[in-house]
């Protein structure tokens, strides 16, 4: 895929990262030269013996002199933080519509799933030219999504989710690698991105087996584990109603207000007594252990389908 | 004087320079201690602040009557140890005292870890060891109990290396080895002893105080 | 005229050096004097120095093939990750400091020992101690976590000798504690008669500068892996998420000391470089002053920039920011540093002789890894590289490209000070540039296999990096052969090497003012200073002008 001495910029990001990428290395360069250069020059025009002129160091070598270019060095770091930066803040948040796939990392692979259900292995298939976001949680171990073509890495943690996202603009195959080490398989975690055409993706997406997508798994789930034994309508059991929850603001019984997203949800879950709403028991037990965490996921997708406010700005 | 030269040592000329080292010596150490201390507190509070509730239910499983009773036992000591020291700087016919004080801090700090054991005891029997078996329902609040096995424990091994460095002291003092007056070690191991006694001052409210404010 | 001066004209009294003074192996295992204290510290380091390139060389021999043809991948884990914590805790920490530094703080400072002597020799032995625990580890079966430890893999997952590994960094880092102690009490306390602060040489600064890292950051250290022993001893569940634990706090702890940790090994090699370019160029360094304070500023702001390790860790944008302006600003004063080198060797009289290569070859590296540390520093480019062999080759530029070649010049140009014997200088040159030449192949290439994406900790890769990872490894064998032949010519001058005169480069410094070696309380006067270090004139080459310290070299040569 790379030849020799590049790598494709497949991604709107990768050209941001290239741009901050060469300049620096235009300046390192430069500094490059100029160090190593007066080194020689030096070196041979001061090599001991030879004729040219030594004296006292002039005039201007003083301490101004110093302070100086040390002040020149100190703006023109300031200058690559700024630049560096706003590049870094204009791409932290994921576009509000972008196409959200979850991804599950464990020793040694990579699981992914699309919103209808379609599920892959050590593969991703996303269409071109769409805000693609993933949501990534790990099983076991801390590794690091990376996508090279794309300049994008993010360490997926255990116990708390992680995100990225990044926009394709290639078609192709590009390699998902693990960055960070996981154990004995670490360099065999690899997979691959495929990029196609919107119209390709969606017919690939149609062509997966029937799985049913997260909501309805997250539904089942929702009767299996006993969460509609208190939180369905019907229920006695003095519960949180959960419609139209997704991305409301909630009022907790300890004063604070938080958003039900999907930290939230998934706090709730396995840490029922952390955030109790207001004017409800304690009395929700916690799932931790015994959902893992593609189930949570889906029942967050299932809790979503339920009604979403739109959000309050 | 007779005293200096038997208490000067290798590369010293000058004994006050000496003392002086010695002093300045264990100040650094002591800044390095406060580090290993400040980054069990900081993981501590790191903690506490992602499961706040937990840390109050753990908080109140502690038995605080030990904490406090060990508290005054080891406030006691320092008191000691801190008049050893004043006694040992410049008068000479207070050697008895500064050899008495000696010993009642070094039993003050068995006393503590004795005190510490018949705790340690109690929290086992509670089921109070992270892990298997363990008796409260919320999980993070083994978090709690991982960090007070940890640095009770760690307090105690510095306690123990304390008690073993007065213990010598006596002993020395006793067989005339040393001279008491002007000795920098008494100085130097008193400084020692009193930030463990510090370090338990820190430790006191992050263990046995959550929960029971209100 | 300097007290020094006056007795260095009289003819000395006979007594031993320090190397005649006992000669039984217990005179050695006992011994309180900093000198030999030096030597013990200098066989243990080189023997951990050949235990981890050997571990690298079986690394580097792997990476021919993309497809694993050696070795299994849990062998390759374990080589890679004892290569790391042997020359990261057992060679480059205690390198510098503890060998040269211990060598020669007392004698730049006019000291008879450093101020704790038996708190010194303790230190060697913890070191030893420790190295046990480290080398059982691996010869139990090894541990596979990196250098690194990150958990929960290596409190939860890992099924290898963690916890011996673990422990021989806890204690090693007790040794690096003392010893920091002792060089902070022994420069405050010790130095002779007119020896003010800013009449200090570099080195003395740099090992000052290294000491209070060593105090304040070490001990974060030993915190974060007892947290890790415990986890794992006795199933504390500090970093455990299933029991609300936080994996990502051990990376905090760990970096906190980790990245102080860096500066341990370069400052002193600074230091050793700031000797040695003024003595060959003959001037005074350029800017003493600003480079005093250019290597505070090091150690000072070196604690708050741990962050810039994990920018892709999911820590908060805002701290991301934070750490990603601080190493920015941390380059700055490295960048004074690189500027006054330079600028010493203006108008001077340069020879090159073989410690004048090494030190100009450090200089060199030095200035590549620090501007590919920008690249690091600046978010997005980090978010791509961080993790592949981007990284790996910027902190070898810096560690062993900077620290090591700082190593064998300090080593080269105080070799007659320390054996009273002159090695082979056309071996000591050839060696030097074969040095230069061999890193630059190793770890130029790994610059480009890492921005194409290559991560690090890989022991099968994709076949189009195959090309780098042949460049390097035929890199490290010319590496491998430029760092055995030392071994060879040195140990050949302790036998047959001539003897060397007191000052043989016709240096500056407290140092060269004894004789070679010196005797086992370093001088037989008691040194005065009257005047700022590194005395050298370019210009009049009449001694009258010539600092007391030359005038004795001719004299004796």
């Amino acid at each position: 895929m790379n030849s020799l001495f590049s790598l494709p910029e497949a991604s709107t990001h990768a050209v941001t990262v290239d741009h901050i990428f060469y300049l620096l290395l235009a300046l390192s360069g430069a500094t490059v030269v100029l160090v190593f250069g007066l080194i020689l020059l030096f070196a041979v025009r001061y090599r001991r013996g030879s004729k040219a002129k030594r004296g006292p160091m002039p005039e201007f070598l003083g301490r101004e002199f110093e302070i100086g270019w040390t002040l020149a060095t100190l703006l023109t770091f300031a200058f690559l933080f700024w630049w560096a930066s706003s590049a870094d803040l204009s791409s932290l948040a994921a576009p509000p519509h972008a196409l959200e796939i979850h991804v599950v990392s464990k020793q040694w692979m990579w699981k992914t799933q699309h919103a209808n259900g379609a599920r892959e292995i050590n593969a991703l298939h996303v269409p071109l030219h769409e805000p693609v976001h993933l949501l990534m949680s790990s099983q076991d171990v801390i590794h690091s999504f990376y996508a090279p073509a794309f300049r994008v890495k993010q360490d997926v943690v255990p116990g708390r989710d992680t995100d990225i996202w990044f926009e394709a603009s290639k078609t192709g195959t590009f390699p998902l690698l693990c960055a960070e080490y996981c154990g004995t398989n670490h360099s065999a975690m690899r997979g691959e991105i495929v990029v196609m055409q919107p119209e390709d993706y969606a017919k690939w997406l149609t062509r997966q087996p029937e799985g049913d997508d997260l909501a309805h798994e997250g539904a089942k789930l929702f009767v299996s584990q006993g969460c509609s034994g208190c939180h369905a309508t019907s229920s006695n059991v003095h519960a949180p109603r959960l419609a139209g929850l997704y991305g409301r603001a909630v009022q907790l019984a300890d004063g604070r207000t938080v958003t039900a997203d999907d930290a939230y949800l998934r706090d709730s879950i396995l840490q029922p007594k952390r955030d109790v709403v207001a004017g409800f028991e304690p009395i929700m037990p916690s799932f931790k252990g015994l959902l893992d965490d593609g189930e949570i996921q889906s029942l967050t997708a299932y809790i979503r389908s339920l009604g979403e406010e739109p959000p309050n700005d | 004087m007779s005293d200096e030269t038997a208490m000067l040592r290798e590369p010293w000329v000058d004994f006050s320079r000496q003392r002086e080292a010695g002093k300045f010596g264990i100040w650094v150490f002591l800044a390095s201690e406060t580090l290993f201390f400040g980054a069990l507190m900081l993981t501590y509070s790191v903690c506490r602040i992602e499961h706040p509730a937990a840390f109050a239910a753990a908080g109140r499983e502690t038995n605080i009557w030990y904490g406090t009773i060990n508290t005054a036992v080891l406030l006691t000591s320092s008191l000691t140890i801190a008049v050893a020291a004043q006694g040992a700087e410049s008068y000479a016919r207070l050697r008895r005292l500064v050899i008495a004080c000696l010993v009642v801090t070094a039993l003050l700090g068995l006393a503590f870890i004795v005190i510490k054991g018949f705790e340690y005891k109690e929290d086992m029997d509670k089921h109070l060891v992270p892990g298997a078996g363990f008796a409260l329902p919320e999980r993070a609040a083994q978090l709690f109990f991982g960090f007070y096995w940890l640095v009770t424990s760690v307090h105690a091994i510095h306690l123990s290396i304390g008690i073993a460095l007065v213990g010598r002291l006596v002993w020395v003092l006793l067989r005339r080895e040393l001279p008491v007056t002007e000795n920098p070690e008494i100085e130097v191991t008193a400084l020692y002893w009193h930030l463990v006694d510090i370090v338990w001052i820190f430790l006191y409210p992050l263990i046995y105080l959550p929960g029971r404010s209100s | 005229m300097t007290d020094s001066l006056l007795a260095g004209e009289l003819p000395l009294p006979p007594r031993p050096d320090y190397l005649r003074h006992g000669s039984t192996v217990w005179s050695w295992l006992s011994t309180t004097d900093h000198k030999r204290i030096a030597i013990l510290y200098a066989v243990t380091i080189t023997i951990f120095f050949f235990l981890g390139g050997a571990a690298i060389t079986a690394v580097r021999l792997e990476l021919f093939q993309p497809n694993g043809w050696l070795m299994t991948s849990d062998s390759y884990n374990k080589l890679f990750s004892f290569h790391g914590i042997i020359m990261v805790w057992f060679f480059l920490v205690p390198s510098i400091p503890n060998t040269l530094g211990n060598f020669l703080l007392p004698l730049m400072i006019g000291a008879p020992d450093v101020a704790f002597p038996r708190l010194n020799l303790f230190s060697w032995y913890l070191t030893i101690a420790a190295g046990a625990f480290t080398v059982y580890a691996l010869v139990a079966g090894g541990v596979d976590t990196g250098w690194t430890f990150y958990t929960p893999y290596s409190s939860m997952f890992s099924n290898t000798h963690v916890f011996a590994a673990a422990a021989g960094v806890f204690v090693v880092g007790f040794a690096s504690i003392a010893t920091g102690v002792n060089f902070i009490a022994t420069t405050h306390m010790l130095r002779a008669p007119g020896m003010t602060w800013f009449r200090l040489p570099l080195f003395v600064w740099a090992i000052y500068a290294t000491s209070l890292i060593m105090v304040l950051a070490t001990p974060v250290l030993a915190i974060s892996l007892l947290l890790v022993i415990a986890e794992r001893v006795f199933g504390l569940p500090i970093f455990d998420p299933a029991r609300g634990g936080d994996p990502i706090l051990f990376q905090h702890l760990f970096w906190f000391y980790s990245h102080p940790a860096v500066y341990i090994m370069v400052l002193p090699a600074m230091g050793v470089v700031s000797e040695i370019i003024p003595c060959f160029a003959r001037r005074r360094i350029f800017g003493y002053d600003f480079m005093v304070y250019a290597m505070l500023a090091i150690a000072g702001i070196g604690f708050f920039v741990w962050g810039h390790h994990m920018f892709v860790s999911g820590q908060s944008p805002l701290a991301s920011l934070v750490f990603s302006f601080l190493s920015f600003i941390i380059a700055v004063p490295s960048a004074i540093k690189v500027f006054n080198w330079t600028a010493s060797l203006y108008r001077g009289q340069i020879s090159f002789e073989s410690p004048m290569l090494y030190a100009l070859g450090f200089v060199g590296l030095f200035t590549t890894g620090g501007l590919s540390g920008l690249f690091l520093a600046s978010i997005p480019v980090d978010v791509h590289v961080t993790d592949t062999y981007f990284v790996v080759a910027h902190f070898h530029y810096i560690m062993v490209g900077g620290s090591v070649s700082a190593f064998f010049a300090g080593m080269h140009f105080w070799w007659p000070k320390v054996t009273g014997r002159r090695y082979p200088e056309s071996w000591a040159k050839f060696a030097a540039i074969l040095m230069y030449a061999g890193f630059n192949m190793t770890f130029l290439p790994q610059f480009f296999a890492g921005y194409l994406g290559m991560p690090r900790r890989y022991h099968t890769y994709p076949a189009e990096f195959q090309i780098y990872n042949v460049m390097s490894s035929a890199g490290a064998a010319v590496l491998a052969i430029a760092y055995l032949l030392p071994l060879f010519y040195l140990t050949w001058s302790l036998f047959y090497g001539g003897k060397a005169g007191r000052n043989p480069f016709g240096a500056t410094g407290l140092e060269w003012t004894t004789s070679s070696p010196p005797p086992p309380k370093n001088f037989d006067w008691q040194p005065r200073i009257d005047r700022a270090p590194y005395d050298y004139h370019a210009e009049g080459m009449s001694a009258g002008t010539d600092p007391p310290e030359m005038q004795n070299a001719k004299e004796t040569q």
